[in-house]
């Protein structure tokens, strides 16, 4: 099939980019201001065939950061490895040459207003040599891909948000690149369409093997796409990991608040207060957090200590086909049969008393 | 209205010289402003070609000549034009000036118009691999035909009112035509059809350049 990847087989010793200690800072407008970190010593590998969600509040520096991956903007200090190559020690014609190799979709999709959808996606094959018949007929390759082969010689304007962003998704994986850059990709699209083109992003990923690294302020898009993320916050990389492990145990408060966006997690001191006025018995918060232990067996354990409950808040979760989650649970009885009903429950999951 | 009829055969070549002048000078301006045009959007901060140094002195040069009154800058020219095309007087001296004020002229429409494509069109340009060479006329004048078919209507139309000039040193066309024989003789009516003339002309120039630009924007 010619859609398949020939890159696909990257060694997996190394990965396919490899961030150390980049450094990006913007001079200064104006004479008596300092000028902008944006990107603060950031060291970050993506292995072939990764998902790498950078996700961040805005000004976090993480649409700066993709954009010195494919050196659209120059880094200051550090080294960036796309495919084993130092991508800042390359001449204006290599770094060219190591472009096509990269692909982008951006928020605004940014298609040329002047060429057909057909002539949009043909154009990146065309201007790397190949021939108008060959570029049309992978162009339409890459539309029945994303199925807008109906739409070809319609042009942007004729097309909902939605379709630009599967156009720009087309035309940045015609040339068959190894590794997709997407700039908030999703951020101007509606909830329905956002879920359309995350799908056609998968399956860019488990079809032909495309590594990304995508930037996002939407901690759905990371839970849906992503199999690895990094937290930004003011330049830095805060936290970074498997998606998993980040939803089940976010270390850093910013990680913490982007979990809380999608995941109930454990109340806070309010919501605790609150929980306690309108409940009564003993609050303890069960994780579950190894992706491994279901919530019914700590649900038959208590019952089977014979201690009624009351689930009042918390969520469970499933990110990557692995479940986790918080539940808040209030207890009835004794002390004493509360307190037996929890040490068996431990054996299974993690319990913390609500402070 | 006696005397229209026996100048028409004068006044018909006065529309051909017109055509010749304002076709000759629009070859030379339009070019020599989509160069200095691309020169100047290019090389400015951020442009796919940044040359600091390059924009400013460009700026300057443009920003010197533009502002000239056509009529002064038609006398001021003429040791640069007998250097450049031998003679200080006549059509190809004309054609010389009219050519130099266009390209100042255009060049600034064109910067204009190029500014009006948006900036994450050619960074995605950039992203694929283009070089700025191909930037430029795959994706910038492409991007920007529309209003660039409407900026150079309107320099021919500021071109063809420029020829009207020519006959100050000596050159032809409709305005030295209505200087001669309808101005210093005092005949409305001559001053009046090559009035007519040229709005005849302008509004066929711009009827075709909507045209086109309609065409280009597909509305």
């Amino acid at each position: 099939m010619a859609l398949v990847n020939p890159n696909e087989a990257v060694a997996d010793s190394q990965p396919l980019v490899s961030l150390r200690g980049v450094t990006k800072r913007f001079a200064a407008q104006r004479r008596k201001s300092t000028g902008v970190l944006a990107v603060d010593d950031v060291s970050l590998d993506v292995a072939a065939g990764d998902v790498c969600g950078v996700i961040g509040y805005s000004g976090a520096g993480k649409s700066t950061l993709v954009r010195l991956i494919n050196a659209l903007e120059p880094i200051n200090e550090g080294q960036i490895l796309v495919d084993g190559q130092d991508i800042a020690s390359l001449s204006g014609k290599q770094l060219r040459v190591a472009r096509r190799n990269i692909g982008m979709i951006f928020q605004q999709f940014n298609l040329f207003a002047s060429r057909t959808v057909l002539g949009n996606v043909a154009f990146p094959l065309r201007q790397s040599g190949m021939s108008g018949a060959n570029a049309r007929g992978r162009a339409q390759e890459m539309l029945d891909f994303v199925g807008l082969a109906d739409k070809a010689s319609n042009y942007p304007e004729q097309l909902s948000g939605g379709q630009k962003q599967r156009v720009g998704i087309a035309r940045a994986l015609a040339p068959n690149p190894t590794l997709l850059l997407a700039d908030e990709a999703t951020s101007a699209l509606d909830p329905e369409t956002t879920s359309e083109v995350l799908g056609l992003l998968r399956r860019a990923n488990t079809d032909l093997g495309i590594t990304m690294v995508l930037i996002t302020h939407e901690m759905e898009v990371i839970q849906s796409l992503a199999t690895h993320v990094a937290v930004m916050e003011a330049g830095r990389v805060v936290e970074h990991g498997e998606v998993f492990d980040v939803f089940a145990r976010p270390r850093h408060p910013a990680s913490r608040k982007f979990v809380g966006t999608v995941v109930k997690g454990v109340p806070s001191p309010a919501e605790a207060a609150m929980l306690r006025e309108r409940h009564t018995g003993k609050l303890v918060t069960v994780s579950f957090t190894d992706g491994a232990a279901s919530q019914g067996e700590v649900f038959q354990k208590l019952g089977a200590a014979g201690v009624p409950f009351e689930l009042v808040y918390g969520g469970i979760n499933e990110v990557q086909g692995k479940t986790f989650g918080h539940l808040t649970l209030a207890l009835q009885g004794s002390d004493v049969a509360v307190d037996g009903a929890l040490s068996t429950v431990r054996e299974v999951a993690e319990v913390t008393e609500v402070a | 209205m006696e005397s229209l009829l026996e100048l028409q055969p004068l006044f018909w070549q006065a529309v051909i010289e017109t055509l010749k002048i304002v076709s000759i000078s629009l070859i030379f301006g339009g070019i020599g402003g989509l160069l200095v045009g691309l020169a100047l959007y290019t090389t400015r901060a951020g442009g796919v070609l940044q040359q600091r140094v390059v924009n400013g002195a460009l700026n300057v040069l443009v920003n010197t000549f533009r502002p000239i009154p056509f009529i002064i800058f038609i006398a001021a020219v003429q040791p640069l034009a007998r250097e450049v095309v031998g003679t200080g007087i006549g059509d190809p001296a004309a054609i010389f000036a009219i050519s130099l004020a266009a390209t100042f002229g255009i060049s600034r429409l064109v910067e204009q118009n190029l500014v009006s494509v948006p900036e994450g069109v050619i960074e995605a340009a950039r992203s694929m691999g283009c070089s700025p060479l191909r930037i430029i006329f795959t994706v910038l004048i492409p991007e920007a035909l529309g209003p660039l078919i409407l900026g150079y209507t309107f320099a021919i139309v500021a071109v063809i009112d420029m020829s009207a000039v020519a006959g100050f040193i000596g050159g032809g066309g409709i305005g030295n035509f209505a200087i001669q024989y309808g101005y210093r003789q005092y005949d409305y009516v001559v001053t009046w059809a090559a009035v007519i003339a040229i709005i005849v002309i302008v509004q066929l120039v711009q009827f075709f350049g909507n045209w086109l630009a309609r065409k280009a924007l597909r509305r």
